[in-house]
């Protein structure tokens, strides 16, 4: 008995019939398009990819949620939280000082800009912003210089990573441990500085800093052409990174995205120039744009921005008058003498021999000023700085007493990925990850 | 007592910078909103205080609300705001409660049922333009008696270069403001964040969910009655109570 369809179904391409050796199935080709197009028809089921939040190809624990078509993105979805650590709460329970250990810990490969946009408006509440020594300034925009120099090197370093672009990851994160050594000696710590203070800086710079900031400018000077052979002009990195994750001015503003994204629009906004802070506009720099709205547009940008962060630090070095690096008020200046004991550093014995010995008053500051800290007059501010990724802003307020009453980091890692559906739907898979890249956010900043 | 310490607190508040330097200071109208009482000589909730001052009661407060001229771009901002919202009918009176500048900083607080409004307003204004919003911060301010939950929104205006803030309260009882995602799609995670940790439902939000806690949290976070927990820890031979526990001034 033979079921052949062909008389009501002339066009079916698999029939099968009864023999007597058994079901015999005859397969024929048809048209690629009408199979795509049937197919496409009866399948309703969305293809859902979870990339992350372990993932190497993720900037850290990041959770992508894509639906894909074929190899083509229809959603983004970003999941994140899993480095949530609280740091916002855990503030409200630190005296004002310490809170730069938290916040240096936010987005970890800019401590520096969590620590100067913090402690400016710990002095902006102060009523301080104008007695901070001029030394302690001009040491924290070397600092956040250099500490863009490095950020930007890992952006690059992380991004060309992803794409299997190994070499530049081993240049990034070779150039981005000169920067690292000379975090260590200034600060005695490679991350997680926690150096710069309300009112100034921990310590001043160690003998041998200038020689070995000389030393890095010129080094790195000599580096930074090697991206340009490497990977600026490269066909393979071009043709990856152009016209991938694509953002214009319109999406900028609506999504709130700064720093590079916004600046590969065409449009220099610069907080460094725009709404100056720690005397920026005394320094002569220029502002890196890029019209093509796109990851390469982003990555011209940081070649470019690295150069200026250099010849700001050229200028730093040039403007470093001797001079103290705290307030002078002693009712807020930690008693910050440090000295390398056997422990690591710590406070000076000589320091604090000489308080406990022959002045009253010092060691009743020093005990106040650690036991209770000072006081901040209630009122909130809103500071902000251009960290390497965007807008990094500060909202602080104070109940008038020793603890922040509440710190909220509008961190620009968390603002920027909100971009990243917009730069990835339709587009291919492969180009989530130079989107995303090309974002750099970084989770320890994202979730705080 | 208690008059004589206010004084003192607000003068306090004026050490701030002025916006331009040329400027006039605003002048305070009157004293802003109790936030906390304060015991004794140091604040220490634990422990006597044998300083003989147990007996000194403070009341803190914010900066209260400064009348004209503000100073700076700021009283171009406020008429420039109130000639719009007259246009649209809304009574500058009602849906701005009050304007504080305190450290060279405007703060205007809206009334939240005109929030997106005047959020509307701020950003198509020609003559105001705040492109960009900087996303909500939330306060909880349980001393606040009505308006214990603050939402606070930075605007910045690429255009003029200026920013100013925002400020929206809600009681605890009500805890709703409307959302401002359709005004400035950036909020979207802003306000996730925010009712994550303080609890403030954003009405209109496309998809109010928590964004840091997990889905299953309980409560929220960032509320003032919210303990951060910890465990004591020992410490070359001492314990040290979780950070919560330990003696603190204030």
């Amino acid at each position: 008995m033979s079921t052949t369809h062909s008389t009501d179904a002339p066009t079916a391409t698999a029939v099968a019939r009864e023999t007597t050796e058994g079901t015999v199935y005859t397969v024929t080709g048809g048209d690629w398009d009408e199979i795509a197009k049937a197919a496409a028809a009866t399948d309703d089921e969305k293809i859902v990819v979870n990339m992350g939040p372990q993932h190497p190809s993720t900037h850290g624990v990041l959770r992508l949620i894509l639906e894909i078509d074929g190899e083509t993105v229809t959603e983004v979805r970003c999941g994140i939280g899993y480095l949530h650590t609280g740091i916002e709460k855990n503030l409200e329970y630190r005296n004002w000082t310490q809170g730069t250990t938290f916040v240096t810990r936010m987005d970890y490969l800019t401590p520096f800009f969590n620590e100067v946009g913090y402690c400016l408006g710990v002095e902006k509440l102060l009523g301080i912003t104008d007695q901070v020594p001029d030394r302690a300034t001009v040491l924290r925009v070397l600092l956040m210089e250099l500490n863009r120099i490095s950020s930007h090197l890992v952006a690059l370093a992380t991004g060309g990573m992803e794409l299997g672009a190994t070499t530049i990851m081993i240049y990034g994160f070779r150039d981005r441990e000169l920067c690292l050594d000379v975090f260590e000696l200034i600060t005695g710590l490679r991350m997680n500085h926690a150096f710069v203070r309300p009112g100034g800086l921990a310590q001043d710079l160690p003998p041998g800093a200038m020689d070995a900031l000389r030393d890095f400018v010129r080094k790195m000077d000599r580096n930074l052409t090697e991206y340009d052979k490497l990977a600026t002009h490269n066909p393979v990195f071009k043709a990856r990174l152009m016209d991938v994750g694509y953002l214009d001015l319109a999406g900028c503003m609506a999504l709130g995205a700064t720093g590079p994204i916004l600046r590969a629009t065409g449009l220099p906004h610069d907080l460094r120039k725009t709404d100056p802070y720690c005397g920026y506009e005394t320094y002569d720099f220029e502002v890196a744009t890029a019209d093509t709205c796109d990851s390469y547009g982003r990555y011209l940008i940081r070649i470019a921005e690295m150069r200026e962060s250099l010849r700001i630090i050229e200028q730093c070095l040039d403007r470093l008058e001797p001079g103290p690096v705290m307030v002078a008020d002693k009712k807020i200046a930690w008693p910050a003498q440090l000295a390398l004991g056997p422990d690591g550093l710590g406070n000076s014995l000589d320091h604090i021999r000489n308080i406990m010995g022959t002045s009253m008053e010092a060691l009743i500051h020093h005990f106040k000023l650690v036991t209770e800290g000072f006081r901040v007059p209630p009122g909130q501010v809103y500071t902000a700085v251009e960290s390497p990724k965007g807008e990094l802003g500060v909202h602080m307020v104070s109940d008038g007493g020793t603890r922040p009453y509440r710190v909220h980091f509008r961190d620009p890692s968390f603002t920027n990925l909100q971009t990243a559906a917009a730069m990835c739907e339709g587009g291919m898979v492969a180009d989530v990850i130079v989107a995303v890249a090309s974002i750099d956010p970084v989770m320890g900043g994202v979730d705080r | 007592m208690s008059e004589n310490v206010n004084e003192n607190t607000s003068t306090n508040t004026n050490t701030g910078q002025d916006p331009s330097g040329d400027a006039a200071p605003a002048q305070r109208e009157k004293a802003g909103d109790v936030i906390a009482q304060r015991h004794g000589m140091f604040g220490a909730d634990n422990g006597g205080d044998t300083s003989g001052y147990g007996g000194l009661r403070r009341t803190v407060r914010l900066p209260g609300s400064s009348h004209r001229p503000y100073g700076g771009y700021f009283d171009e901002v406020a008429d420039e705001l109130e000639g719009a919202l007259e246009e649209q009918g809304i009574d500058p009176e009602t849906a701005i409660e009050k304007t504080v500048i305190d450290r060279g900083e405007m703060t205007l607080h809206i009334a939240r049922e005109h929030l997106p409004a005047v959020a509307r307003t701020l950003r198509d204004d020609p003559a105001l333009r705040f492109e960009l919003c900087t996303g909500v911060s939330g306060v909880h301010l349980p001393a606040d008696t009505g308006r214990e939950l603050h939402a606070v929104y930075h605007l910045r205006s690429l255009t003029h270069g200026r920013i100013i803030r925002l400020e929206v309260s809600a009681p605890d009882a009500d805890p709703r403001i409307p959302s401002v995602v359709s005004v400035y799609p950036t909020n979207d995670w802003h306000e996730r964040e925010t009712y994550d940790f303080f609890g403030i439902v954003f009405d209109g939000h496309p998809a109010l969910t928590r964004i840091m806690m997990p889905d299953d949290w309980q409560g929220f976070p960032q509320r003032k009655d919210y303990p951060l927990g910890g465990i004591p820890v020992e410490y070359k031979g001492a314990q040290i109570p979780a950070p919560d526990q330990r003696r603190s001034y204030s």
